[in-house]
């Protein structure tokens, strides 16, 4: 029984990337279209809502090019490492509420956080060795960039991640969330979302300040438009992915887009109260209705965030690469260690629970 | 228990991510490979020399801070889960520790070592 949980549990996870993938880049395609006043794509199947499927027949169907001079192993496995790290990430993402005994969580991890803060960590790989594989400078200069744009925005990641842990800490021992997700979301059910300072007001900054930061820190590390350093089409040719055609190509693209579906939810777990929602769900009600119902609270949630990630795209100018560096180590990296002592001074002075 | 899950959840995807990237290129995808086609792309032109050439030591500068900092984080993570019941005394010498990193990234930063040019 447990196993046949755990199987279900990873086709809802599973189920989650995989439908939202598509469904991401069609809407990216048709809110980019929105935007600019164009029509978008409309000719295969209603409103053009086949068109990602048409894509990666088509896709799958082209020539792979290996090139000359390329690094054969690396060339072919970067893809498929970028692709694997957001979706094995996801195993302990709490996408629901406890329906009997099982937890809505492919594996309930008791380092949960941690173990997000390294898989994600495994992506710059991928990049760096697909742009160092394929022979080509530009591939070469896009993916240092993307690497050390990752890496940068990985320290304030982390920092805002050590403040959620801190925002759901308490004083005493067994109630303390730790580093588990899925005590994260049920402390943010009962003492409301992180994005509002956890349990007491004066958290509020503390919260709104840590929410902007991942936000961010999240489009930085998928490479979304106001930070595309790596692909730049102004300045690189194409990044990284320049010689990569076929298959390998739509890897990379749809590996984008899970990455993206992987922060939204990260961002929804820490900062927006997971699964929950007032008067919606109920954290002790662990009936099969509520599981469903907060699995859909969740979804729509991710939604959300998705669409201000695409919109933001077409509204936001991008930035100079060493405006991106800077921003990262000057701007957010102090603001999140002020943010962090902010959160110690008045977690230890003045909130008592 | 956790791990074999884990271990399996990793099986899955690493058979789905393979599934996805070599079906095409062994099965469906043609291959008619030519001395032109077979050049990098690289901008367009002829390519002058190969890519594996020296590069800016930025770089690695980035990647030695990001270590320096990432341990930071790491060591700051379980201050955190416990800094409620280690009260004023933690607050205290977490605060030397925050001390410290604060004077590096401010000597960092004089030094000219967050600079791009």
């Amino acid at each position: 029984m447990t196993w046949l949980w755990f199987f279900a549990k990873i086709g809802v996870a599973l189920g989650i990337i995989f439908s939202l993938g598509p469904v991401c880049i069609m809407g990216d395609r048709k809110i980019s279209a929105w935007i600019q006043g164009r029509v978008g794509p409309n000719r295969v199947g209603p409103w053009g809502t086949f068109q990602p499927i048409a894509d990666i027949l088509k896709l799958m169907m082209k020539e792979v090019i290996v090139p000359d001079g390329v690094d054969k192993v690396l060339f072919l496995g970067g893809p498929l490492i970028v692709f694997i790290a957001p979706v094995f990430g996801y195993c302990v993402i709490p996408f629901g509420n406890q329906i009997g005994e099982e937890k809505l969580q492919v594996v309930n991890l008791d380092i949960g956080l941690l173990f997000i803060m390294s898989v994600l960590s495994v992506g710059v790989y991928g990049i760096t060795l697909g742009g160092w594989a394929s022979n080509n400078k530009f591939s070469l200069m896009g993916s240092l960039r993307a690497s050390a744009q990752l890496i940068s925005y990985e320290l304030t990641f982390g920092l805002t991640m050590l403040l959620v842990v801190m925002m759901s800490a308490s004083a005493d021992p067994l109630k303390s969330a730790s580093v588990d997700l899925s005590k994260i979301v049920l402390h943010q059910a009962e003492y409301g979302w992180n994005i509002f300072g956890g349990a007491t007001w004066w958290g509020l900054p503390s919260g709104l300040i840590g929410f902007v930061l991942l936000f961010t820190c999240a489009m930085a590390e998928n490479n979304r438009l106001p930070f595309d350093m790596a692909e730049c089409e102004a300045e690189l040719v194409g990044g990284y992915h320049t010689e990569y055609s076929g298959m390998g190509f739509a890897m990379y693209m749809f590996s984008e887009y899970c990455s993206m579906i992987l922060s939204a939810s990260l961002i929804v777990t820490l900062f927006l109260g997971g699964w929950s929602f007032p008067y919606l769900t109920d954290p002790a009600d662990h009936s099969f209705l509520a599981g469903v119902i907060s699995i859909g609270v969740f979804f729509t949630k991710i939604c959300i965030i998705l669409f201000l990630y695409i919109q933001l795209r077409w509204t936001l100018p991008r930035f100079r690469y060493d405006q991106v560096m800077s921003l990262g180590w000057k701007t957010f990296l102090p603001l999140a260690l002020v943010n962090i002592g902010y959160m110690a001074v008045i977690g230890v002075f003045l909130e008592k629970p | 228990m956790v791990w074999a899950q884990v271990a399996i959840y990793l099986l899955i995807v690493t058979c789905l991510g393979l599934g996805m990237s070599y079906t095409g290129y062994f099965f469906l995808a043609p291959s008619r490979p030519r001395a032109l086609k077979q050049e990098a792309y690289e901008c367009g032109v002829p390519q002058m020399a190969g890519s594996r050439e020296r590069f800016s030591v930025r770089f690695y500068l980035i990647a030695i801070m990001f270590i320096l900092f990432d341990i930071e984080t790491v060591f700051l993570i379980p201050w955190a889960v416990l800094y409620k019941q280690l009260g004023v005394p933690g607050l205290v010498e977490i605060g030397i520790f925050f001390a410290v990193l604060g004077f590096g990234l401010a000597y960092l930063w004089r030094r000219g070592g967050l600079e791009w040019d």
